[in-house]
């Protein structure tokens, strides 16, 4: 909400400074967000008259004016504005002025002295408009400095207001706030009733009663609807933001933003019969102010005369039953909505208008009564006319009630960690109108009609610690029990695992987990992803089921960088669709890792050949992320990866994962440049880790035997190492892989595959004989198994 | 005697004339060998009287014992050489870069996040987490915000087509109902339900985009639910949190009044700090309050024997003050010119 400082000092006037005052709303929960100027500083700006403009004897665009400024004599003054008139009423600096960026001086201008300067809106920083000079109303006194004149000395307030505090949406609202926190004493705008000077009514039926337990509404006939807005109103208005429409309008307007009660005005002579607060019919229609026809729903409620719906209640009025130009006789509307009847309405129609946002939050319920004699007396003030009598529609039963809320003063105290004694509590609620009892050790407390934020005895002791302070609310070390939080050894978190990575020369990155669905198509064949309702964009429609198309947006983004060599990680959660899906039904929420490698394997250097990575060194990755445990790997086919160079990852025979070069028809549609390897792993099986335990340390020597075995091209080496390992007797330690040949000397269509076999026992120093019997079991059964042969 | 100091000079010199091992050898030869100086001296002891005899032996011991010494001296230097001359020609261009790969990093907001988590563990907190795709009932309704509550229009929710029963979460308390539904349950029937401190880090989404808003951020849930927890603990763990995490006295942390559904009283947390290109400037860096009753009920807890602090902060802007990041889109872009910079 946006309001003039000086508005709020005409209700109650504290002794502190702008910007102490702008504090004080903030940290009384109305958080002033903004506080501007209304203007910057300037001096020496009065209202002035021309008297005369001649053309300037040295220049045919400026005019030389002779100006009464109410210093006795008029001044002579060169001017270039093309509206400078005779008549006309400006704002005029005079010598010694002091204006944003420069000081006038007398001068002579093309030959001609000049004494002073005819000031545009823009020269004096009030405005953008420089067409011309600033035209002020005809009845301006002349001489009087122009920021008196027109207010200037304001500061304009920006307050957010908490959905909590509609109490506040009004100038009254903020002045009962500012009055209890400084003590100062609040004067209320004067309401005075008036009386009816003419018998007209029109009946109001409350057919809704729990949505609107109160309606009042009164004819004002006679008025004149072009009436001009005083300027005062005007300038009020226009510094809340609100732009000035029409006098009765404006008087509407005025008196919410004062009062806080919305009005409607409704042409008296486009109604027929009694007002009705009633649910829509079947297939209603309303035309509203804004020219959008809405067919309001069932839970809508509407005013409505006898022969049709007039308004969206407390939301918006319609365009053919509002008051125009022309009107003549009126119908003032003034009424309680309950909160839940408005609360959501307007936005499901697409906007939200002043009233709707007061409604929905809580207007005074008594206030109704009041505002219409406010606006009344303005409309006769400004517009003229005779009021008939405000006639009341009220459903008691269904006004809000205001039980009292029982408060513990020691449960506050101890909520707060703060110690305030009872009377001290009691004194704090009382100066905001908290209606204070006490029962006991207890207080009983009554909130006014306008709060609708105190129902529980936390909404008490919140107001407590505003009103106290929460500035003089302690700051405290807690104090706790020193249990030692478990730390377990049998699995590691997600930190290591970053870490890992990054030492590994990969650099995290976050993507957005909305990604576009052309990505889920073509990377994981999804054809159904799961799509948000409300995107903000088409690129970011569904949601992943990989990380792997994000990291290859990351590799394309950095490669027009002019970055090749990319190395990139990310963790994060996936979503598919799974019908017992935990702990959200319907959705599988894994977190994953993934990482993707493109270009060179190792940043251009001196010292090492320059070659582009390739699917074993993200082999290597994946395994060094879960030494010392094994993984095994399977061909597999994946719709995001190269079918021929493609593994999944299995831990303990479940498969966790994925790692593989990306497919090539990816890397050419989304021009990937070389082709980059990537990997995908469920985390709760990267955050596993085995507990080390110690195995007994040989003393006796070991013995290695070199063999290379010839097998069919195809074969993959895992299952050459399975095939040794199963038929090797219990010496043998370990087999390991270190060469693989094809070419000169090995047939084509096969490979020599040349393992190193290590062999020990805890106990003895093993012999010759029973070390080439090993060799031999494990070459023999090879050859049975596999129709491996031992290279010559 | 002087024609054998002569003699151990004249073999000194010899020895250090020898420009490497082959000729020592042959100057050695010429005093020690066979038919050496030094051995001729000895030979010819015989044709004096015995009593003679002794004192020359002695004399031409101590010459001889002289020049060995020379040698050995010869020796070590010669060998010394060498090894100078080997070491000077394997000399390495020890400027040239040091070979192999170079390092990956964090995200810059996973740094932060792994701080806030160090920091609250420090005090006892443990690290909790809930589903990104959420329940409307776990991220409104059990956190005290019905439909229609003015507050959801503070939210501004991304939906799921066809599933109006779940959302994309739009903060990290709805971890706050999962914990402590678990907490209680896993406490139920005891007569004492131990404290809960928990802290939720996590993806957040809301439908909004400019240079301070992403439509994915982060946020840090925090949480702490015990019999005596206040307002003034609370305030107590903030500022010692921020003071520790930005490792300065040098802040102003303000708790300003503000509304939230889940918490009351309610407070938005600003820090300024009180030097460098901020100074004095009050920055909003998190939403606090004490647990609504009703949310403590939605969690299986009593309000009336328990209470409880909670808080969410922006561990994106946290990021942002610490390392003068001015755009919030950077850190989702995976610019590597950027992240590389936080390593």
């Amino acid at each position: 909400m946006q309001f003039s400082e000086q508005w709020l000092r005409s209700l109650v006037n504290p002794p502190l400074d702008s910007e102490a005052l702008g504090h004080l709303l903030t940290m009384a929960g109305l958080e002033v967000e903004e506080s501007a100027s209304v203007a910057p500083p300037f001096t020496g700006v009065v209202v002035a008259r021309i008297v005369e403009a001649e053309k300037h004897p040295n220049a045919d665009k400026l005019k030389l004016c002779k100006v009464d400024a109410g210093q006795g004599e008029l001044l002579q003054i060169v001017c270039g504005a093309p509206n400078a008139a005779v008549g006309m009423k400006v704002p005029c600096a005079v010598v010694g002025a002091k204006l944003p960026g420069f000081e006038i001086k007398a001068a002579k201008l093309r030959g001609v002295e000049s004494f002073g300067m005819l000031c545009s809106a823009r020269e004096l920083g009030l405005s953008e408009d420089h067409a011309g000079l600033m035209d002020l109303p005809a009845d301006a006194p002349i001489g009087t400095s122009l920021r008196d004149y027109l207010a200037l000395d304001d500061t304009l307030f920006t307050i957010k207001l908490t959905p909590n505090r509609s109490d506040c949406l009004s100038l009254l609202g903020v002045g009962r706030e500012v009055a209890a926190l400084t003590g100062q004493a609040l004067s209320a705008p004067l309401v005075v009733t008036i009386p009816a000077t003419i018998d007209d009514r029109r009946a109001i039926v409350l057919d809704a009663p729990a949505a609107c337990p109160r309606y009042c509404g009164r004819i004002v006939r006679g008025v004149d609807a072009k009436a001009p807005t005083p300027d005062w109103m005007k300038q009020r208005l226009q510094r809340s933001g609100i732009r000035s429409i029409s006098a009765l309008v404006d008087i509407t307007n005025y008196v919410m933003l004062e009062l806080g009660q919305p009005l409607h005005a409704f042409d008296n002579a486009r109604l027929s019969g009694a007002i009705h607060v009633r649910y829509p019919r079947e297939g209603e229609q309303v035309l509203l102010l804004n020219e959008q026809t809405v067919t309001p729903a069932a839970d809508t409620l509407l005013i409505a005369d006898e022969a049709r719906a007039l308004a969206l209640a407390g939301i918006m009025g319609g365009e053919d039953s509002g008051i125009t130009l022309d009107t003549t006789d009126m119908f003032l509307e003034s009424a309680f909505f309950a909160p839940d009847a408005i609360a959501g309405r307007a936005r499901s129609y697409g906007f939200v208008s002043d009233a709707s946002h007061r409604f929905e939050r809580g207007v005074d319920f008594e206030l109704a009564a009041s505002a219409i004699e406010r606006a009344t007396q303005l409309i006769l003030e400004i517009c003229g006319g005779a009021a008939g009598p405000v006639v009341e529609a009220v459903s008691k039963e269904h006004l809000p009630a205001r039980k009292p809320v029982r408060l513990r003063p020691a449960r506050a105290r101890r909520l707060l960690g703060i110690r305030p004694d009872d009377a001290e509590i009691e004194k704090l609620l009382n100066g905001v109108h908290l209606g204070v009892h006490r029962e006991g050790e207890d207080l009983l407390v009554v909130p006014p009609s306008f709060r609708f934020d105190i129902e529980i005895e936390e909404d008490l002791i919140e107001e407590i610690a505003r009103l106290y302070g929460y500035d003089n609310i302690p700051a405290v070390p807690p104090q706790g029990g020193l249990a030692m939080l478990d730390r377990s050894e049998s699995g590691r978190s997600a930190w290591d695992v970053r870490h890992l990575l990054a030492g590994r020369d990969y650099q995290e990155v976050v993507n957005y987990a909305f990604v576009e669905e052309a990505w889920e198509r073509d990377f994981c064949a999804n054809e159904t992803p799961i799509r948000l309702a409300n995107p903000i964009a088409s690129q970011m429609s569904v949601m992943r089921s990989s990380l792997i198309p994000g990291l290859a947006g990351n590799l394309v983004a950095n490669r027009k960088r002019q970055l090749n060599r990319v190395r990139v990680f990310e963790i994060g959660r996936c979503f598919e669709r799974k019908a017992d899906g935990e702990p959200v039904a319907g959705f599988h929420q894994p977190v994953r890792v993934a990482g993707l490698a493109a270009g060179p394997a190792l940043p251009e250097q001196w010292g090492a050949p320059t070659r582009n990575v390739d699917f074993y060194d993200v082999k290597g990755d994946v395994e060094a992320l879960f030494a010392p445990r094994a993984l095994k790997f399977e061909p597999v086919s994946e719709p995001a990866l190269h079918p021929g160079r493609a593994a999944a990852v299995l831990l303990d025979g479940r498969r966790i994962g994925v790692v593989g070069e990306l497919h090539p028809v990816w890397v050419q549609r989304y021009d990937l440049g070389t082709a980059p390897v990537v990997f995908e792993l469920d985390m709760d099986g990267v955050l596993l880790a085995d507990l080390p335990a110690y195995a007994e340390i040989s003393r006796q020597p070991a013995v290695t035997r070199d063999l290379a075995l010839v097998v069919e091209q195809a074969l993959p080496v895992a299952r050459v190492i399975d095939v040794l390992k199963e038929s090797a007797p219990a010496i043998v330690k370990a087999v390991e892989l270190f060469d693989v040949y094809h070419g000169k000397g090995i047939d084509p269509g096969k490979k020599s595959l040349a393992f190193r076999v290590l062999m020990q026992d805890t106990q003895r120093t093993l012999e010759d004989a029973e070390v080439d019997a090993a060799v031999t079991a494990i070459v023999r059964h090879a050859e049975t198994v596999l129709g491996a042969r031992l290279r010559g | 005697m002087d024609k054998l100091d002569q003699l151990v000079q004249q073999a000194a010199a010899e020895f250090a004339a020898a420009a490497d091992g082959a000729q020592l050898e042959q100057a050695k030869a010429r005093f020690l060998g066979k038919t050496g100086v030094l051995t001729e001296q000895l030979k010819g002891l015989g044709k004096l009287a015995p009593e003679e005899r002794r004192a020359a032996g002695a004399e031409i011991n101590r010459a001889k014992d002289a020049i060995e010494a020379a040698l050995e001296a010869r020796r070590n230097a010669l060998r010394e050489a060498v090894l100078l001359a080997q070491l000077a020609a394997e000399a390495l261009d020890v400027t040239l870069p040091g070979r192999g790969t170079s390092v990956g990093g964090l995200h810059p907001v996973s740094r932060t996040l792994e701080r806030i988590e160090g920091l609250f563990r420090s005090i006892g907190f443990v690290v909790a987490d809930g589903p990104e795709i959420e329940t409307d009932w776990h991220n409104f309704t059990a956190l005290n915000t019905p439909e229609n509550h003015p507050a959801r229009s503070m939210h501004d929710t991304f939906y799921l087509e066809g599933n109006d029963e779940v959302l994309l979460r739009t903060h990290t308390s709805p971890v706050q109902v999962r914990a402590m539904l678990d907490h209680a349950a896993r406490h139920a029937g005891a007569e004492h339900m131990p404290e809960l401190r928990i802290i939720a880090p996590g993806r957040v989404y809301r439908v909004d985009s400019d240079a301070t808003h992403s439509p994915m951020f982060h946020q840090v849930e925090g949480l702490w639910v015990g019999e005596n927890v206040s307002f003034a603990d609370l305030k107590g763990v903030i500022a010692d949190f921020l003071r520790k995490f930005f490792e300065t006295e040098d802040l102003q942390v303000r708790f300003r009044p503000s509304f939230f559904p889940f918490t009351e009283p309610s407070a938005e947390i600003d820090v300024a700090f009180m030097s460098g290109a901020l100074k004095g400037r009050w920055l909003e860096i998190a939403g606090c309050g004490m647990v609504h009753p009703n949310v403590l009920r939605f969690g299986g807890i009593d309000p009336e024997r328990y209470t409880g602090f909670a808080f969410g902060m922006g561990p994106d802007r946290l990021t942002m003050l610490r390392y003068g990041v001015n755009d919030l889109r950077l850190f989702f872009e995976g610019d590597l010119r950027f992240l590389s910079q936080f390593r």
